[in-house]
């Protein structure tokens, strides 16, 4: 089963319930393995420590041309839909962070004078946690390179390190917002839970969360964290749209303390541990439902 | 005149108090032009309620479309696709996944029967509103879209535009979580970036990432902890560690309930009033001096 935990509002509390639900899970004897795909911004190991095992850099390929063939015909340019390549007199100049990495170039440059070479824009590190006293899962963080803008390919490589995995449940920490990496991050999970809180900002974010989760045609919960907070409209958009909400945290200043100091709240606030378990419970039927559906 | 100057308020992690210290700041700088560049998740329309302006489509890219009338079904297409954006079989035919499409337009040039066409796709609206402070340039991305770098630059060239017309001094620019493409986008020609953070260890892990973004584009920079008694030890090792990497000022917000009914009530902190509309009104105030220091030095330079 999987399933992807994310949201339109930044700071909602995405990587407080996918934390806390992986050592949840794990503690009652599942395989869980947590992927952080919000790669510009990855921070599951802050609370969890994992034990480093692995390190895959992401590679992205980008032309490379071989002057000695180059006629500086112009073709590459011209069927370069990012203008990641111009030609200039006699030279071929090359934008490594415009390119998508389509081919197009290499395909059809006529003297055969461009081949494609990796670029390294950021990096897939797993590593298995083991907190005192509880059973241990893996973790697998995405991380983008600083200053590197396209997120993706080190999201769908982070999401690729639970391919074939025989696990019970793979929980996936996505990014915030609505646009293309978050695409890629729930993109294939059996039910997302968007996490939101109670306020104007959180309202207007889950609807567009919501839309998108719609227009990908996957099914979605939602969890309302600080849940005492501001007011009522986040329920009754819900209640509007049927969508089941999972879960309901309140505005506790220890929670938002233990979270400050990087501590899992299933070993700082007692009484969480049941509140996740009944949560789980829901966003597991859920997910089932979907699947029995689909 | 001298062009107008741009603040960008970005954050790194999501969720620290970005939009509302920038709602808050419109309320005291008395004209600015405000720009919202978080367009995948825009909210400060949500706290400044502007009188909307007329919508203009935005689009960043074309998508290509299989004329099933024509398609041989030979799987060209398919074979050469980088973004598995081609689906189908040679039995069933093929069409294009809309989403999974970049635009890259190598299936259509490749495609023997000329079966495949590009077609512009509107992903987004952008439009300049006006607001209680001053005009705000804001954008939508449709929903599942890409290019949200194009549309950020889109805005941020409006708003420029605006400022010149109307003669304002500043552009105040709400940038987007994360340190990728948008955030890049919303941080080319700043004059000067505040970085909103939080004491807790995202917090500062984040704002560390992004501040080495800043560094790359040799940018100033100031910091803002925010509701920074919720850990007071670790605000004050994120507000060291900020001077020491060479912020122009340093400031701290406690954390004050009143900065989310002020939203809840769809207004600013400074209108609504509170013990934070007191601090973020001095971090104004020294953000401001940040900013015309920043033009005096240019006048010094040349």
């Amino acid at each position: 089963m999987r399933i992807a935990i994310a949201s339109g509002k930044g700071g909602t509390g995405k990587t407080t319930l996918a934390t806390n639900l992986a050592a949840l899970l794990a503690g009652r004897r599942m395989t869980v393995r947590l992927l952080d795909a919000d790669v510009e911004e990855p921070d599951c190991h802050l609370f969890l420590h994992p034990e480093l095992e692995r390190r895959e850099p992401v590679h992205v390929l980008v032309p490379v041309v071989d002057d000695a063939r180059c006629t500086a015909c112009g073709v590459c340019a011209r069927v370069c839909a990012f203008k990641a390549i111009t030609v200039i007199g006699s030279t071929v100049l090359v934008f490594p962070e415009l390119c998508h990495s389509c081919g197009a170039c290499a395909l059809l440059c006529p003297e055969d004078a461009i081949h494609e070479e990796g670029r390294e824009t950021g990096f897939v590190e797993s590593g298995t946690v083991a907190l005192p006293g509880r059973p241990g899962f893996q973790l697998v963080t995405g991380v983008l390179a600083v200053g590197e803008a396209k997120a993706v390919p080190t999201t769908r490589a982070t999401l690729a390190a639970a391919d074939g995995a025989s696990v019970d449940v793979v929980l996936v920490d996505a990014p915030p917002g609505t646009s293309c990496p978050v695409i890629e991050a729930v993109r294939g999970s059996d039910l997302v839970v968007l996490v939101t809180e109670p306020t104007p900002f959180g309202l207007h974010d889950l609807e567009l969360a919501v839309d998108m989760v719609h227009a990908l045609d996957q099914r979605c919960v939602v969890a309302v964290n600080r849940s005492d907070l501001g007011d009522d409209r986040v329920r009754r958009f819900c209640a509007s749209k049927g969508l089941e909400i999972v879960l309901e945290l309140p505005n506790d200043r220890r929670i938002a303390e233990a979270y400050a100091r990087g501590e899992l709240l299933l070993d700082a606030v007692a009484g969480l541990e049941d509140k996740l378990s009944a949560a789980w419970e829901r966003i597991a039927a859920a997910a089932q439902r979907h699947e029995v559906a689909s | 005149m001298t062009s107008p100057r741009q603040l960008v308020v970005i954050s790194g992690k999501g969720g620290t108090g970005k939009t509302s210290v920038v709602a808050a700041f419109a309320a005291l700088a008395g004209g600015a032009v405000l720009v919202d560049c978080d367009v995948d998740a825009a909210d400060l329309h949500l706290v400044l309620r502007p009188e909307l302006g007329d919508e203009h489509e935005f689009s960043g890219r074309s998508q290509a479309v299989i004329d099933p009338g024509v398609c041989t079904a030979c799987g060209r297409c398919a074979e050469v696709c980088r973004f598995a954006a081609v689906l189908g079989t040679p039995a069933d035919g093929y069409s294009i996944d809309p989403i999974a499409c970049e635009g890259c337009e190598l299936c259509s040039r490749v495609c023997p029967a000329d079966a495949i066409r590009m077609q512009a796709v509107v992903n987004g609206t952008w439009m300049v509103s006006e607001t209680r402070f001053g005009p705000l340039v804001h954008a939508r991305l449709g929903v599942a879209e890409d290019n949200s770098g194009k549309l950020v630059t889109l805005v941020r060239n409006e708003a420029g535009r605006v400022a010149e017309e109307r003669g304002l001094p500043l552009v105040i620019v709400d940038g987007s979580p994360g340190i990728g493409c948008p955030v890049i986008a919303s941080l080319t020609g700043a004059d000067l970036v505040l970085a909103v953070t939080e004491p807790t260890v995202s917090g500062r892990h984040d704002l560390d990432r992004v501040l080495q973004v800043v560094h790359q584009f040799r940018l100033p920079f100031a910091v803002c902890v925010n509701k920074a008694d919720l850990n007071p030890e670790l605000g004050r090792r994120i507000a060291a560690e900020a001077t020491a990497a060479g912020a122009e000022l340093v400031a701290t917000v406690d954390y004050d309930p009143a900065v989310t009914q002020a939203q809840v009530a769809g207004t600013d902190i400074i209108t609504h009033g509170g013990h934070a509309a007191v601090e973020i009104a001095a971090l104004w105030e020294a953000v401001r001096e940040a900013l015309t220091a920043s033009v005096e030095g240019e006048v010094l330079d040349a």
